[in-house]
């Protein structure tokens, strides 16, 4: 008795009854595809925080004025004085010796402006005046044009960097470079355009205006406060000790002692991010384990049929016992009914799982992990063996003189 | 053409079968179903000797025990006690793997109600014993088709069984159990589904097939097809209570 036969036996067995076979297919295939699908949806969203923490700078800490926000240090008693951050804290932070981990540093003023040229107007959501160190800080990019320089800073000229979201809102498809933009009344040179960051969630990185910060402060705002400093450490590792040597820099010159609350707070956008990457992996699991458990559900639907199968044919398979079929050649012939359910059902759901997976899944544009095809295809078929393992050893236990008895 | 064919099926019964040893040779069976004062014994104590191309009937009513009977000497039961030797072979002590390869290689089986594969044609259903004793495609066609021939259904081999009477689904199995060339064909009220002419076509093949040499064994409850038979076994309440000669057509 060749395997070849039986295999062939196998195949006439399921066509005999071919919606049965679909059904149960379907049922291994829909299991396959949720988790190609969802594993692959796991897989962006987790590669899509990935990429919004190598955009932002993985290096870089925000300090801000006042004790709010993410990351602030809360203490018991409140602060006497609240000194607002000033460029002396800002070049505070850039002595090597106090602060080895800290490698550059921007003061950053917020412009509250509108930028307008001919009847085109944008207000941008980012609109800072601050110093070269900002593009490395923030990993901002210029992608034609050039960089604003420290002479320029000096100097107080009006040249400005634009994001690619001020670029076509003001000019279309026309080159901004070299020309002069209005913002809060005042003309500007735009010596550079940035590369497209795409967006953080609600806000679109690339509606930007970045200008010295000495021009922002002689033109639009005034001399105040900073709104901010941002700090670039000098290592994905290193924002850690540089958020502490921050908080000891500060903390002295702003005169906060012991448990004084303080009156800056120090955003850490890496550790925001990586929280997030952890949670994304968390819903990753999530997801991966209730595909699993419809692939489980697929399984326990072949057991059924193959159940049912083995009931409806006793007395086929009295015969065949009858006229000499040994019981492995019983047995094999169902494993292999079951097997081809399974192998079948999830190659489909393979075909649909890599289908499914173009498209945007609720904001999520998934990416296939290729492991979880071969993953669940090889589940699928042992599930066939293991799932179709008990009804056939059940037909292939049957005693012929009872089989041949079974109406 | 039959003539041929039926030459050919009787000139390898006579190579397969030594002369001097029985077919079927059972000594002191016992079937008991239950334990205690409500077990019954459907063989009690029944012993038996079948030479090689005897024709033998064994009758009786229902509960006699001749379904028992002939469950055990189609190795499709294990007997409670005793000894059972088919061709030579002692078989009351196998298991039912070995059993199953006995019956594929030793025993044509004939069924009151057929017993064919369903939507599988005439010619699948003769190959398929063949199959499972592993004899290659080309040959088991050739001596399905033969079989096919034998039995007067060559132009119905792609038929399948709901596209026959019931007279020619009964010679598919006649031909099925012929294929294999078993030591014994064993048919349990072969003729209890069938009118009386495919009854009487088909005890004629019998006749042929048993002229041609082969051991043929028949359980009935019809007096009409016993009396075809060369041997008659009556049986009652476990027990062999006649065997004796079928002066009709032993002359």
């Amino acid at each position: 008795m060749s395997i070849l036969e039986i295999v062939r036996f196998a195949i006439r067995g399921l066509f005999i009854n071919r919606l049965r076979t679909a059904l149960t297919m379907l049922g291994i295939m829909i299991g396959v595809a949720s988790v190609i699908i969802l594993l692959a949806v796991g897989n962006g969203s987790s590669k899509a925080i990935q990429s919004s923490l190598d955009r932002l700078g993985t290096n870089s800490l925000q300090v801000n004025s006042g004790a709010r926000g993410f990351g602030g240090r809360r203490g018991g008693a409140s602060a006497t004085i609240r000194k607002p951050l000033t460029i002396l804290d800002a070049t505070a932070l850039m002595d090597p010796i106090q602060a080895p981990d800290i490698k550059q540093v921007a003061p950053i003023a917020n412009v509250n402006a509108a930028c307008v040229i001919g009847t085109n107007t944008i207000t941008p959501s980012t609109f800072v005046g601050t110093w070269p160190s900002y593009f490395e800080a923030s990993n901002t990019q210029v992608l034609k044009g050039s960089y604003f320089t420290n002479d320029d800073v000096t100097q107080g000229r009006n040249v400005a960097v634009i994001g690619n979201t001020v670029a076509t809102t003001l000019f279309g498809t026309d080159n901004p470079v070299g020309q002069t933009i209005r913002c809060g009344g005042i003309p500007f040179t735009i010596i550079g355009t940035t590369e497209v960051k795409g967006s953080t969630g609600f806000l679109d990185g690339d509606s930007l205006v970045v200008i010295p910060l000495t021009s922002a402060e002689n033109s639009i705002t005034g001399y105040q406060p900073l709104s901010s400093i941002l700090v670039e450490a000098k290592s994905p590792t290193a924002t850690t000790p540089a958020q502490t040597e921050i908080t000891n820099i500060l903390d002295a010159r702003h005169g906060i002692k012991g448990n004084a609350s303080a009156d800056f707070s120090i955003f850490n956008q890496a550790s925001l991010l990586t929280t997030s990457a952890t949670s994304s992996q968390t819903f990753t699991t999530l997801l991966g384990a209730v595909a699993a458990i419809s692939l489980l559900v697929g399984g326990i639907g072949i057991t059924n049929i193959m159940l049912v199968t083995v009931v409806e044919r006793t007395r086929e398979i009295g015969i065949r016992k009858a006229i000499g079929a040994p019981k492995g050649a019983i047995l094999s012939q169902f494993l292999i009914e079951a097997t081809i359910l399974s192998l079948f059902g999830g190659a489909f759901g393979v075909l649909l799982g890599i289908l499914g997976s173009h498209f945007t899944i609720s904001g999520t544009k998934p990416i296939l992990v290729p492991a979880s095809i071969f993953i669940a295809f090889g589940v699928s078929a042992l599930i066939g063996v293991f799932f179709g393992g008990y009804p056939a050893s059940r037909a292939a236990s049957l005693r012929p003189i009872e089989a041949l008895r079974h109406e | 053409m039959l003539q041929l064919a039926v030459a050919v099926v009787a000139a390898e019964a006579v190579d397969s079968v030594v002369d001097t040893q029985p077919v079927i040779e059972v000594q002191h069976a016992i079937k008991q179903y239950g334990v205690g004062e409500a077990s019954i014994f459907a063989l009690d104590d029944v012993s038996l000797t079948i030479a090689a191309g005897e024709y033998v009937a064994i009758m009786g009513p229902s509960g006699s025990g001749k379904s028992t009977l002939m469950n055990i000497l189609g190795a499709l039961d294990i007997m409670t006690s005793g000894k059972y030797f088919l061709d030579g072979i002692e078989i009351s002590s196998m298991d039912e793997n070995h059993l199953s390869i006995v019956r594929g290689r030793k025993i044509g089986f004939i069924f009151q109600s057929f017993n064919l594969i369903p939507r599988t044609s005439a010619l699948a259903n003769v190959e398929l014993p063949m199959a499972y004793q592993g004899v290659k495609g080309a040959e088991r066609r050739e001596r399905a088709m033969v079989a096919l021939e034998v039995v007067g259904l060559g132009d119905r081999v792609h038929h399948e069984p709901t596209e026959l009477s019931g007279g020619q689904q009964q010679r598919v199995a006649v031909a099925r159990a012929l294929a294999t060339r078993p030591a014994l064909l064993l048919a349990d009220e072969p003729t209890g589904a069938l009118d009386t002419k495919s009854t009487n076509d088909l005890l004629d093949l019998f006749d042929q097939i048993n002229a041609a040499g082969r051991t043929v064994i028949v359980i009935t409850h019809e007096h009409d097809v016993a009396q075809r038979a060369k041997r008659i076994i009556r049986m009652r309440d476990g027990k062999i209570v006649s065997d004796e000669l079928n002066k009709e057509r032993v002359a």
